[in-house]
């Protein structure tokens, strides 16, 4: 490995990017596009009500009035501080003790207002707890989701495609009659989209910290460490899936049947709590659901290294996998004689 | 001389191509050695082959005497593709620079800017340069490590004539540095304007080697009389060595003055007639039966 070689593909694929105004303009746009779609869509959502249900007998025996209803799921809890800190994070929209008649709500949740105005309706002989310790609104709760999703695009995208077209128009094949190793040229590639999207993450996330008053209050060096594997761990994903495509569409295809099942599963924009076990499963097997579930602990929960410990070995593992897989398979063989 | 280069009974075979079939020449030190023959005859198969980007499916190739590792090769030889994209939105002198860091060794820039006729396009995007401006470019990479030897697969193919003679001379004035030149081209007189040494393929085999002018010499004697076929008695064309070729008659004669007064005799129309020395397109046409073409 030398550090020259490696530093000059690093210098010129990041003039390349730099000077490439548009590609630039929306890296920077398409976060800030994201977060005010988002606040826009789920602001203003139809809500889907969620409970968890608090009970030492069968729940159903004496099932609420309010959890009958189509739009309500219940999820079963058996702690109360696990039911209540999925509350405080938007997992769930409302607490029941049914034992005990109580119910809690946190009260920057839409969805648990009207949760519970059905439930005086209904079940009037439920008595209020308010949940205690930090407001989390939607906002917060989905801010890791949006930041590890930006990520993902950033990565998947911009390795996956770029790698595609310079193996189509032969400027790999190019490059492979130099002196310039594999390695070489995968790290320069991989350190140059590392470096640009922590700092568009850290844009992000500072600007929406500034403009959202978004709540951070664990450790910024775990967050960076988190999104330091997380990112390594898409770009090699990126990497896999590009590795000896010629064909653009192929690729954009297989990116997209990469990323919806993250989009969904993840956790980024809503719990899958209470989703089918074979759905969570999946969920676990998805880089995504780690950086995002690790983040949030971080910036929720400010949880330490030994808690999200491991979520950060899943990504590690699956960062390797991928990456030993994307260098022994890369061809940089073009379509060009 | 020795050799720089030796490529021993060289076979590349495809599913069910056999694009390079028992390949052998070497080629001596300075010299500028051309491959020729037609699209799809294994000019670029057997270059690249050269060059360490392609394996054989039988054979080897020798450098300086020895078998060579690829990464080890690359640091002493230049090569030009055929097709080569670029790295977008990079200047001449940034796309020179990175080329320049891969190397342990690297000509000055100024002088490759130089040698290269690139100094007055070196800020320019690479993008926004004519076809000879980017041909030349590619050539300054394959230049960029001083090598020893240097690689062109078909470099002027798309040029205009212009373009095409200014380039010949790059090609010139680099020999006289001392590089061994190994070229592809189905340009018979850029072969016969810059090669001392030329190799004829045709479908994957070697079917004629040496010296142009050494060729020609063995294989014609006299002129090539050509022009619009026309009503010539058969007796004409047997005399006179003359065929049918396309929609033109083709003699190979020594007798010109006697074969243009027999044809003036015989009311031949002479608006399209041509006398030339015969040439590698000739020698082709002997060769294979058919005509080279671009």
């Amino acid at each position: 490995m030398s550090l020259r070689r490696f530093l000059a593909v690093l210098r010129a694929r990041n003039l390349e990017f730099m000077r490439d105004r548009s590609t630039l303009i929306w890296n920077i746009a398409f976060p800030v596009i994201l977060i005010a779609g988002f606040a826009l869509i789920f602001g203003n959502s139809n809500p889907v009500f969620k409970v968890g249900i608090l009970s030492a007998q069968d729940a159903y025996v004496s099932q609420p009035q309010v959890t009958r209803s189509e739009q309500v799921g219940t999820i079963p809890y058996v702690s109360q501080s696990d039911a209540l800190a999925a509350l405080r994070r938007h997992q769930v929209h409302l607490v029941l003790d049914v034992d005990q008649r109580l119910y809690w709500i946190n009260e920057t949740s839409r969805e648990g207002q009207v949760l519970e105005e059905l439930l005086a309706f209904h079940d009037p002989e439920y008595r209020r707890r308010l949940i205690g310790g930090l407001e989390v609104r939607y906002v917060d709760w989905a801010m890791p989701g949006v930041l590890a999703m930006n990520i993902m695009f950033a990565c998947l995208f911009g390795v996956g495609y770029v790698l595609v077209r310079y193996r189509k128009n032969g400027v790999l094949k190019r490059l492979r009659a130099t002196p310039l190793s594999t390695l070489e040229f995968l790290a320069a590639h991989m350190a140059s989209r590392l470096v640009l999207v922590m700092a568009v993450s850290a844009a992000l996330l500072l600007g929406g910290m500034a403009l959202l008053d978004i709540v951070m209050v664990g450790s910024f060096w775990l967050l960076a460490f988190i999104g330091l594997l997380g990112t390594l761990c898409l770009i090699s994903l990126g990497l896999l899936i590009a590795t000896r495509s010629r064909s653009e569409e192929l690729t954009g295809g297989l990116i997209n049947f990469s990323t919806w099942p993250m989009i969904f599963l993840s956790g980024a924009w809503f719990s899958i709590e209470g989703a089918p076990y074979w759905l969570q499963l999946l969920a676990e097997a998805l880089p995504l659901t780690h950086i995002v579930e690790a983040a949030r602990m971080v910036m929720l929960d400010a949880a330490s290294l030994a808690e999200v410990q491991y979520h950060l070995s899943m990504l590690a593992l699956m960062a390797a996998v991928f990456l030993s897989l994307g260098v022994l398979l890369f061809n940089w063989e073009s379509d060009h004689r | 001389m020795e050799p720089v280069i030796e490529v021993v009974s060289v076979t590349r075979q495809f599913r069910h191509l056999t694009a390079v079939d028992q390949v052998s020449f070497a080629v001596p030190e300075g010299a500028c050695f051309g491959l020729l023959g037609p699209n799809g005859a294994g000019k670029t198969t057997t270059i690249e082959i050269m060059e360490g980007i392609q394996r054989p499916t039988q054979g080897h190739v020798l450098y300086f005497g020895r078998a060579m590792q690829a990464r080890q090769l690359y640091q002493d030889i230049g090569i030009q593709f055929q097709h080569t994209a670029l790295q977008d939105h990079l200047t001449v002198r940034d796309t020179l620079r990175l080329f320049a860091s891969l190397y342990q060794r690297c000509m000055p820039m100024d002088d490759l800017l130089g040698l290269c006729s690139l100094h007055e396009f070196a800020d320019r995007d690479t993008r926004t340069l004519s076809g000879g401006q980017r041909q030349r470019l590619l050539l300054a990479l394959a230049l960029v490590n001083d090598p020893h030897i240097v690689f062109l697969d078909e470099p002027t193919s798309g040029l205009d004539p212009q373009a095409r003679q200014h380039f010949w001379s790059l090609i010139e004035s680099i020999r006289a540095r001392g590089k061994t030149i190994i070229m592809t081209t189905h340009y018979m007189e850029e072969a016969q304007q810059l090669c001392d040494d030329i190799a004829i393929m045709d479908r994957g085999r070697i079917i004629a080697r040496g010296a142009p002018d050494a060729l020609l010499a063995e294989h014609f004697s006299g002129a090539m009389v050509r022009l619009d076929d026309a009503v010539v008695p058969e007796s004409l064309l047997a005399r006179y060595g003359g065929q049918r070729q396309d929609s033109h008659l083709r003699f190979q004669t020594t007798e010109v003055e006697s074969l243009i007064a027999e044809l003036i005799r015989q009311g031949v129309p002479l608006g399209h007639l041509e006398v030339q020395p015969p040439n590698l397109n000739d020698l082709f046409l002997q060769l294979t039966g058919y005509a080279l073409r671009a």
